[in-house]
């Protein structure tokens, strides 16, 4: 079964985000961006079904600041192949991201394309529904329980309140994880120097991938703090002191 | 295209979701603006049935079939597609939820549609139609415009008032053919999985002490534990934590797990991520800690604190002895 894990490389939410000076987009310059965690475990599941299965797995990412660790550390934890994507703006839409990867992905031999469910800037839709549409087959997003027997995979699309669907699909499918069935391994440091070392990453340029995707953002923002908490200040001991007596108020 | 609203009706179960009527409401109020009306998909088998409940909207295209049953997003996708052919509006809504987001997405590229997603709001402007998604965890808003003849909108659940759109009525139905090929697809439904039982009920108590992944490791967790015994209430988590297997299923609040309304709910190193927020927005009295003062979590808690929970949590539990 060959695998392809395409991913998203979003910007760090821990850092503070600034938008730019016409406020229609993040301020981009120092901009750090990590794997979206989604995507990491897309990476997992498809690692665990090689592990039990045996599969290939190639991960492919658009190129952004970090993207060469992304890929090396993939190839760290097990990837077979790492493909980098050039050419697409940084501030591609979803949909030209989409368009990107499925330039690539349609001419590989490909059985499951398996992709986070979601990233922090899908603005326009989710990288693997819209992929699916470009590639013209089905998929299924919100998975968290793949199996694999034979030629066909089960699934579990999951729902609110715990409930999910159990789905069985064929190949050519594209998936998009929410949680693989274990929190996404790390690679030794050590083990992606050694890699970066080895290998050369593939590199394919794509061009035209831009989409109208017939919406333009006219304001972007920081929302308003406005009803936001009452911040308690003081020491740790001031603070608990404070939290006590709210909590005591509260159940009395 | 035309001026009418559309409204993908969201089930399971044979039950409509409260987003659906939050969504009726809010296309009652936007098709005064078009000068259209509103209508429904309904994809379904059966479900024709309920129709009476969609009283807000004046037509309801009703996409009847046995294989239809259950959410697959390949037949549903197919069959809103050809309503959508067949209805053509001017805005289609549907939910960001879990079936809405592989509907709305895949509309988007089979109809060569755009798609605003992620919406908090959604509002006509002379030409344009503009939506309001909520992004990067929730840290940033951005307004956007379209002036697409025909334009999709996947709104989060729990935005819009659901009564706004509750209204029993007689709408009118108009059968759209269901798609081919629908028993023998590549994607085939099986089965609904039921939660497992939980050993606490957390929607049944009046405290909650919610960790997040600031909790940095299981060895962590009697810390709020503790802290929930000296109050009498239990313990519940954000997603990572229950994907990490470090507390059950049945302990995780919000999107894909349960809604919450606890009296107070105490959120130890939750960033507030919209998919946890609409777990627990309504609990009467939210306190959060959390290092990185610029957490969307602020926003929604009552009281905040950025101390180290490391440092507030063994100093509160002390004084709640
Ligand atoms: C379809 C879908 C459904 C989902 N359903 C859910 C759901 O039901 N429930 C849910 O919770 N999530 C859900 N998620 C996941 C959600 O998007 C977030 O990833 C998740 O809520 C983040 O959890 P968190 O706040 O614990 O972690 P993070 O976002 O990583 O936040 C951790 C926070 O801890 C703070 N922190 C770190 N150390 C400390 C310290 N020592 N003291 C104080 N604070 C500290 C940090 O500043 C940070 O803000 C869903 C996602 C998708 C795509």
């Amino acid at each position: 079964m060959n695998i392809v894990v395409p991913v998203k490389l979003v910007p760090d939410l821990v850092e503070e985000l600034e938008i730019n000076d016409d406020g229609t987009d993040l301020e981009r310059d120092f901009l750090s961006y990590k794997i979206n965690e989604f995507c990491d475990h897309a990476i997992e599941e498809a690692l665990q079904i090689k592990e039990a299965h045996g599969a290939s797995v190639t991960v492919i990412a658009i190129e952004r600041d970090e993207t060469d660790k992304v890929l090396y550390t993939a190839l760290a934890k097990g990837a077979d192949r790492a493909v980098k994507v050039t050419g697409v703006d940084e501030a591609a839409t979803t949909h030209t991201a989409a368009k990107a990867m499925c330039t690539v992905i349609a001419g590989m031999d490909y059985d499951v394309v398996m992709t986070g469910v979601q990233a922090a800037d899908d603005r326009d839709g989710q990288l693997g529904i819209l992929l699916a549409g470009y590639l013209g087959v089905p998929c299924v997003s919100v998975v968290s329980d793949v199996s694999v027997s034979g030629d066909t995979l089960t699934v579990h699309k999951e729902y609110s309140g715990g409930m999910m669907a159990r789905y069985e699909v064929t190949p050519k499918i594209v998936l998009g994880v929410q949680a693989a069935r274990q929190t996404p391994r790390y690679a030794p440091v050590s083990r992606v120097r050694q890699i970066m070392k080895e290998t050369e990453l593939e590199e394919v340029l794509v061009g035209d991938a831009d989409v109208d995707v017939g919406s333009t953002v006219r304001r972007m923002y920081t929302p308003e703090k406005g009803e936001g908490a009452e911040m308690l200040e003081g020491s740790s001991e001031d603070v608990a002191a404070r939290i006590a007596q709210l909590l005591n108020e509260k159940r009395s | 295209m035309g001026q009418d609203i559309l409204v993908v009706a969201e089930h399971l179960k044979g039950e409509f979701a409260d987003v659906t009527f939050e969504l009726l409401g809010k296309a009652a109020e936007l098709a005064g603006a078009t000068g259209g009306s509103v209508s429904v998909a309904l994809i379904g088998s059966g479900m024709k049935d309920k129709a009476q409940e969609l009283g807000a909207a004046a037509k309801v295209y009703s996409v009847d079939h046995t294989g239809l049953a259950d959410f697959n997003p390949l037949t549903h996708g197919s069959a809103l597609a050809a309503v959508v052919d067949h209805a053509a509006p001017r805005l289609t809504l549907v939910a960001n939820t879990s079936m809405g987001m592989d509907l709305a997405a895949s509309l988007s590229v089979a109809k060569d549609l755009p798609l605003i997603a992620y919406a908090l709001d959604v509002q006509v402007d002379g030409d344009a139609i503009v939506a309001t998604s909520q992004l990067y965890g929730g840290k940033i808003y951005a307004e956007s415009a379209s002036t697409g003849a025909s334009v999709i909108v996947s709104v989060l659940a729990g935005v819009f008032p659901a009564d706004a759109g509750r209204t029993n009525g007689s709408p009118a139905i108009e059968d759209v053919a269901a798609p081919d090929g629908i028993d023998d697809a590549q994607v085939r439904f099986q089965a609904l999985v039921e939660p497992e039982g939980g050993d606490v009920d957390i929607t049944q108590h009046d405290i909650l002490v919610a960790v997040g992944r600031g909790i940095g490791s299981e060895d962590n967790l009697p810390l709020a534990e503790e802290l929930a015994s000296a109050l009498g209430g239990a313990v519940c988590s954000s997603r990572p934590i229950v994907d990490s297997k470090w507390l059950p299923k049945t302990r995780q609040v919000g999107k894909s797990g349960l809604k919450v309304k606890p009296k107070v709910y105490l959120a130890l190193g939750i960033s507030g991520a919209p998919e946890h927020i609409e777990g627990m927005k309504d609990a009467e009295l939210i306190i959060a800690v959390n290092t990185d003062e610029t957490a969307p979590i602020f926003e929604f808690a009552h009281y905040g604190s950025t101390e180290d929970l490391f440092d507030l949590v063994p100093a509160l539990t002390e004084k709640l002895k």
